[in-house]
């Protein structure tokens, strides 16, 4: 299964690396190096790679490169799956994943890598799990283990790790016992030139984060599950009990953990909470280019939209522009040529607008092709699609958790052709 | 250390450029750099007593491992403290091991001790991971040491261990490959191993040592299917991705129905003498399942599988989603894979990676299957942002559903012009495979050829040149219109094509040709070799055709050539002058030339990449790299007649017996009360429980055992005849039901509730969903009442009502087996019940046994979905077998719908274990809670029982594993005698220990108690008052175990063990230290 690990940095330095069988050579990544180079950007560099000998697979995450080595026949996404496994678990104890935190806290992450698998096969992967066996570094906890010369280092095996209920360690304790849901639905669409929508759809999640003491059983009910086209659960979830009463019931793992994403049928129309107005020309023959952007909100159900920011990848001939925004502030990089804006709120009264010129490189003729806008956007206490929680129970323990649902819609891959 | 300098000189080209390089040897150079002396404080650290110290040390070495830096020096240094105390310094050493054990492995050798030592411990977390280093480390001296480890903790008692053994198989499989017969012994008995957390590490282990011995999985095939969803995600990757592999060889093709239909009238028609010549088992079922319009009947363990991979398609995990979706499409009926598509393309919305896998995949199945993919045709458009690798398989996979046959403008204008590229390559292939769009497809392409990106127009030239090929007679237009083109277009490609379409179709533009070769002829110096050697190509052709006006011009642009630098060029020329121009020779070939030249050539044939890729497995490494990768399993065809598919259920014609009989037992009840009361013991002879089991785990399977089976399956229990078994069965379980719920209305009153909840009851989980705060008051009712009933009560009939609990507080425990509602219900299932209860409970209690070790749970309620179950080891000797022990069984429902069926599943037991069930609790009413007994012989081991507990509707995975000291029972035996034996087994036998017994338990009383409660030891009556005899057998095999404990004054004693099973006394005295110590 998996050789080896390396870890590279968007400059092309091996940071790290981890071996689970004999050792190979770092310089199998100079297959990785040339495959790297002949994609301009790293996005494009291919995430499985034939070498003689082995075959590296890789995902790119926070500007780094986890790439793996392996050397037989194993299902690639068995590997890519593992590897964004891998980042998820430093995200989850680190709070961020990126080179410093690694390199500052290299011995964990070696740690951790170790448990994760055994001779390249996953052993322990359930960051519950996980954690029991090496804690996470807090301030405190470095504080303590050096005046007690305790460790972070669990010497009992993790009770989740046998138990039928792996995702959940036993003799969970807290004094407030509390239960929140996030539903977060993303909007994923396509708009084309003149407004109209080519495609729209909705993915939802639901993240929890559940600290409740016990071996609490939770179910969860909505009020129109009809809308969930097409789910995928979090293990802990009972599939039978859904399947029959599209209920979700589950005894939840300890913290945060993502319970359910679910995916809005497409045949359900797709209310779209904002337009952008554009004008964006280029004429033959002048080295001026008219540039004007307006957005607004369309079906918004009387919330307002936040964290506005616009990002459009302008055509290489453009050199620079001169903007004015009615509000926010926006930023033109003239070497990666990319526009943003960054807006803010949305005020129905005043509609923000940024327009201005583009200065073309002289001579050349006119891009064939008009920039897309990409739009970020959020909408707090709202669930687009319309999907509600109906009731939380709790089952199994006594006392009275509190509950908190909240609610919020998101740009996902939101793109208006111009 | 002599081996280091080799070692040195290879890590030093594997750190970093720019980087010192550390890790000279001492001995090669005798100059101290600074990176050397910075080694030594290291050293230095190592060397001290400060845990601190060392840790600190030890982060410092894994960092520059980590770095890639080379620390192989510090190794003697590091290997000292692999026994270090602190568990963190110790992990350290542990990586620091496994990374350079293999390059010092002299070195490494005394390390291993430790870890011996470490196989022992008592702590399993420690057991196992003294197994993975030493498994780890790669020093082929060791390989007999690993084998032992391995095949001990295969049968160790934690599950844990077992699964670290199973990871350790592939690691000594690869180190040494002589070992694999032992090796495959070990995977076959962990191959049998119910527990989820193994099932997914040996199957790995299975695929990398011997994939070829197919013949292991036969009989632990319904396990795994039933087993998967419970097994974590990685586990069910490999087994999902071997049971597909595994299914191509044992089961037929689901898809040759149609010809099978054809073939199976026609035999009907025919007569019957052909179908008996065949006689196989499965033409038989076929013929039979024939009016059901339906020939091809499914193997019902092909169905299995298929119906419990179905829900994974809803996992989180990428990789299993893939992995069933690959298992349908390769083995599911046509008319079931296309549930695989919205999962695929929920898949879609993840990482780009992970769609770029994807993708692949769905190139070929759409190829394979088209339309299949169609409904989900908006998850295919392209972003701007998407990866260029994505955004070509998105339109290839378009392409190949045939659902984009214009190409839409803005992904002509797209600014990624190898996506451009690939697109209008998609919409040719597009064109030739699909008849009905090639029009629309050539439209589009010929609007493109006005495009003012000349790459656009380039690429649609030459794909317009291979659809033109097709028909070329219905197109002048547009070779006359590419033929203008040559003006403009710079790209050599696109012209070389375009005089290859002139040359080639130039009868049907006899007036245009010329003129373009008299275009190209001024300037032939200046074209590129590619477009040059088509000018000779159309010269030639026109020369054929049309001499008469383009006789010079061929020879000017063949005298142009003649002197070209490229000798390929000038080649062709003189070539193509011999065999157009007839010479004085007037060469044979010349007479040809025409035939040569305008032969009509048969068109390409554009496919896509992906076509030759199917006959790759999915979802594998090979697929995506349409290359054979090392260990890539070939995937079988299908077979031609279907494997015996006994072999997978040897147990099931005897199951048949057992259910028939099981039917008799509701419906011939005296026989069946006779037959149970006389042969208690032979029963298990003629159905061993396996086979039962067996047949408990299938009927579970059918109605829909655990969360995994989807129930929804219903239409196919029609088609194969052993469901029909299965539900008959439940028929008459039902009916037995019924004739209880109407006993019960009399005394309860609440038999109404319970009625209409049986019909509910299908769903299990209905059983756990209400469990309100209600219900748990419930249950603790009966855990007072336990509490009170004394533990010679011998299981409770089972179906009490919940009224009698109270009485059950004053009943005296004497009355106990003659329990009220036995006598009061007639039903003579629970007459039954009061017969084996008698049975055990006329076996007179020779001591009054102190019960051991308390209650333990067997089955936690949340896990049992309402169902908790605890056991007691009650140290009466068990009725049916002396030499089990018998366990009390303590069942508690405290969901709120009855729980029916109690009876004991699957036992694979270690070799020697034996399990004598107790009889089958017909039902527990919600909140009722009843006692069962059950014999087991754990053959003197501690190895854990692991069973199934079987509901009507749910099966359990639950193990007991014995303290030691139950394993024994007491004898009496006056001091002579204890004095005589024990003489007998001294030296290896003995066991000696030193303690202090705390101030808490020095007094006769207590000493006594605590020994007797940790052990089933009776006690032997003694002179001298500081000494404690205790003397008792061992069920199985009846060795004696004698225990003395020597207390002298202050606290000091001496504890000794005489047995002759060093085992059973080494754990006796290690629990016995534990509970007098505490």
């Amino acid at each position: 299964m998996i050789h080896s690990l390396f870890l590279i940095n968007s400059s092309g330095d091996i940071f790290l690396e981890k071996h689970w069988k004999s050792v190979v050579s770092r310089s199998v990544c100079d297959y990785f190096f040339e495959a790297q180079e002949r994609a301009t950007e790293a996005e494009n560099v291919p995430p499985v790679i034939p070498t003689p000998h082995h075959y590296l697979l890789s995902v790119y995450r926070h500007k780094i490169f986890f790439v793996a080595v392996i050397q037989t026949e194993v299902p690639p996404l068995f590997v890519i799956e593992f590897l964004h496994r891998v980042v998820d678990t430093f995200q989850d104890y680190f709070g961020v994943c990126s080179e410093p935190v690694i390199k500052d806290n290299v011995v964990v992450v070696y740690e951790v890598l170790e448990e994760m698998l055994d001779n390249g096969f996953p052993l322990a992967t359930e960051s519950n799990i996980l954690k029991e066996l090496i804690k996470p570094p807090t301030i405190l906890r470095t504080v303590v283990n050096t005046i007690t010369g305790s460790t972070n280092v669990g010497d009992q095996l993790p009770t989740g790790q046998l138990s039928v209920v792996p995702w959940r360690r036993t003799g969970v304790k807290y004094t407030n016992n509390e239960a929140y849901f996030d539903v977060i639905e993303e909007i994923d669409a396509i708009i084309d030139k003149s407004g109209s929508t080519i495609t729209a759809e909705i993915q939802g999640v639901i993240d929890a984060c559940v600290k409740l003491t016990g071996m609490p059983d939770l179910t969860l009910s909505f009020m129109n599950p009809r809308l969930l086209d097409d789910v995928s659960f979090h293990p802990c979830v009972r599939f039978k009990r859904w399947e029959s009463e599209r209920i979700l019931s589950f005894i939840p793992p300890d913290g945060n953990f993502r319970l359910l994403s679910y995916h809005v049928s497409a045949q359900n129309l797709v209310a779209i909470p904002v337009y952008v107005k554009h004008n964006i020309s280029f004429r033959d023959s002048s080295s001026f280019g008219r540039f004007e952007i307006t957005v607004g909100p369309k079906q918004t159900m009387g919330k307002t939209i936040e964290g506005v920011t616009v990002t459009s990848q302008m055509p290489k001939g453009v050199l620079n522009m001169s903007l004015t925004p009615s509000q926010g502030t926006h930023t033109f990089d003239p070497v990666t040529k990319m526009l943003s804006w960054d807006v803010g709120k949305i005020n129905p009264q005043k509609l923000p607008s940024l327009k201005g010129t583009m200065s073309l490189q002289a001579g050349a003729s006119k891009p064939d092709e008009n920039p897309t806008i990409n739009l970020q956007f959020k909408i707090q206490q709202l669930a687009i699609s319309g999907l509600k929680v109906n009731r939380l129970d709790m089952y199994g323990e006594k006392y009275k958790p509190f509950k908190g649902i909240k609610y919020m819609t998101k740009a996902g891959k939101f793109q208006v052709r111009t | 250390m002599s081996a280091a300098p080799a070692y040195s000189e290879d890590k030093g080209g594997s750190a970093g450029p720019g980087e010192p390089e550390y890790g000279h040897d001492p001995a090669s150079g005798g100059i101290f750099s600074s990176d050397y002396k910075r080694h030594d404080d290291l050293k230095e650290m190592l060397d001290t007593n400060k845990d601190s110290l060392k840790l600190e040390a030890m982060k410092r070495i894994v960092a520059m491992i980590a770095r890639g830096k080379n620390a192989s020096d510090l190794f003697p240094a590091v290997v000292k403290n692999v026994a270090c105390k602190n568990i963190e310094v110790k992990k350290l050493v542990y990586v620091y091991l496994v990374r350079y054990a293999e390059e010092q492995q002299d070195l490494a050798l005394l390390s291993i001790s430790t870890f011996q030592r470490g196989l022992k411990d008592p702590n399993q977390l420690i057991r196992a991971s003294a197994l993975r280093v030493l498994s780890s480390i790669r020093v082929p001296i060791i390989v007999p040491i690993m084998m032992l480890a391995i095949k001990e903790a295969a049968s160790d008692m934690s599950p844990y261990v077992r699964k670290t053994a199973a990871h350790a198989i592939p690691k000594l499989y690869s180190l040494d490959s002589d070992q694999k017969d032992q090796l495959i012994e070990v995977i076959e008995k962990l191959l049998a191993d119910k527990t989820t957390l193994v099932a997914g590490s040996v199957v790995m282990a299975f695929e990398e040592v011997c994939p070829e011995r197919i013949d292991l999985i036969h009989k632990n095939y319904r396990k795994l299917c039933n087993l998967l969803i419970d097994v974590e995600e990685w586990g069910q990757v490999v087994i999902i991705s071997m049971l597909t592999r595994y299914a191509r060889t044992q089961f037929l093709s689901p898809t040759q129905n149609e010809s099978l239909l054809e073939e199976n009238a026609e035999k009907a028609f025919y007569g019957s003498e052909e179908d008996e010549a065949k006689g196989a088992g499965s033409e038989d079922a076929a013929a039979a399942a024939l009016p059901a319009r339906k020939p091809y009947v499914m193997d019902p363990d092909h169905r299995l599988l298929l119906r419990n991979t179905k829900p994974l398609l809803q996992s989180r995990s990428a990789a299993v989603v893939m992995a069933v979706a690959q298992l349908y499409f390769h083995l599911a009926p046509k008319a079931e894979v296309g549930v695989i598509a919205k999962a695929l393309v929920r898949l879609l919305r993840s990482h780009s990676e992970v769609q770029y896998v994807v993708l692949q995949n769905v190139a070929t199945m759409s190829i394979k299957r088209r339309g299949m993919f169609e409904p989900y045709l908006k998850s295919f458009y392209i972003r701007s942002t998407d990866p260029t690798q994505i955004k070509i398989l998105k339109v290839t996979c378009r392409v190949t559903e045939g659902l984009l046959c214009h190409i839409p403008q803005t992904y002509i204008r797209s600014m990624d012009k190898d996506f451009v590229a690939a697109t209008i390559q998609a919409i040719g292939r597009c064109a030739t495979n699909i008849g009905r769009v090639r029009d629309t497809c050539l439209n589009g392409l010929v609007q493109l050829l006005s495009n003012r990106d000349e790459l656009v127009v380039a690429e649609s030239v030459v794909v317009i040149k291979k659809l033109l090929q097709m028909q070329p007679a219905q197109h002048g237009e547009i070779i006359k219109h590419l033929a203008k083109l040559t003006d403009n277009i710079q790209v050599p490609m696109a012209r070389a094509s375009i005089l290859w379409l002139i040359g080639e179709y130039c009868e049907h533009v006899p007036r245009i040709a010329p003129d373009v070769l008299r275009k190209m002829a001024k300037s032939f110096t200046a074209e590129e070799d590619i477009v040059k050697l088509q000018v000779i190509n159309l010269a030639a052709k026109l020369y054929l055709t049309n001499s008469k006006q383009t006789k010079l011009l061929t020879q000017y642009v063949l005298s142009l050539a003649k002197y070209d630098q490229n000798y390929d060029i000038r080649d062709r020329a003189r070539f193509t002058r011999q065999l157009i121009v007839p010479s004085e020779q007037g060469g044979a070939l010349s007479r040809h030339a025409k035939k040569l030249f305008l032969a009509p050539k048969p068109a390409p044939v554009l496919e896509s990449s992906f076509k030759d890729r199917d006959h790759f497995q999915l979802g594998s490494l090979s697929h995506l790299l349409n290359a054979k990768a090392t260990g890539y399993q070939e995937l079988p065809d299908w077979p031609e007649e279907a494997p015996d598919p006994s072999v997978r259920n040897v147990e099931v014609p005897e199951w048949t017996k057992c259910s028939n009989r099981e039917k008799r037992k509701e419906k011939e009840k005296p026989f069946y009360s006779d037959s149970e009361g006389e042969s208690g013991p032979t029963e298990s002879a003629d159905s061993d429980p396996e086979s039962e089991s067996e047949s408990d785990s299938k009927s579970s399977s059918e109605s829909g055992s655990g969360e995994s089976s989807s129930e929804s399956d219903n239409e196919d229990q029609d088609e194969d005849e052993e469901k029909v078994r299965g539900s008959e069965s439940e028929q008459s379980e039902e009916d037995g039901e019924k004739r209880k719920t109407k006993k019960k209305k009399v005394p309860e009153g609440k038999g109404e509730a319970s009625s209409s909840d049986e019909g509910s009851e299908s769903s299990s989980s209905s059983s756990e969903s209400e469990m309100t705060s209600e219900s748990e008051e419930e249950q603790l009712e009966p855990a007072s009442w336990r509490r009170k009933t004394p533990p010679s009560s011998k299981s409770a009939p089972a179906a009490k009502e919940i009224s009698l609990l109270d009485l059950e507080d004053f009943t005296p425990p004497s009355v106990q087996p003659v329990s009220p509602p036995a006598i009061v219900s007639t039903s003579l299932a629970a007459d039954l019940e009061g017969l084996t209860l008698t049975d055990s409970t006329l076996v007179p209690s020779l001591l009054s046994p102190v019960s051991g070790v308390g209650r333990q749970e067997l089955l936690h309620r949340v896990a049992g979905e309402g169902l908790a179950v605890d056991y007691t080891f009650s140290r009466q000797p068990f009725s049916g077998d002396p030499h089990m022990v018998s366990v009390h069984i303590h069942f508690s429902n405290s969901s709120d719908t009855p729980i029916k069926g109690l009876h004991l599943g699957t036992s694979k037991l270690p070799a020697g274990i034996s399990i004598q069930e107790f009889p089958e609790i017909e039902s527990l009413a919600p909140g009722e809670s009843a006692t069962a007994v059950m014999g087991i012989n754990f053959c003197d081991s501690t190895q854990a029982a692991n069973f199934q507990l079987c509901t009507q509707t749910r099966q359990f995975y639950v193990s007991i594993q014995p303290p030691v000291g139950e394993l024994m029972a007491p004898v009496f035996m006056s001091e002579n005698e204890f004095k005589k034996e024990q003489g007998k087994l001294m030296g290896m036998n003995e066991i000696t220990e030193k303690l202090m017994l705390p101030d808490t338990c020095r007094s006769d009383h207590i000493v006594v108690q605590k020994v007797t409660t940790t052990a089933n030891l009776g006690r032997v009556p003694c002179g001298t008052s500081d000494e404690y005899r205790f003397a008792g057998r061992t069920l199985t095999s009846g060795s004696l175990v004698l225990l003395t404990l020597d207390a002298r004054p202050a606290g000091a004693a001496q504890l000794t063990v005489n047995s002759e099973k060093m085992v059973i006394g080494t754990m006796l005295v290690k629990d016995v230290i534990q509970a007098l110590t505490q």
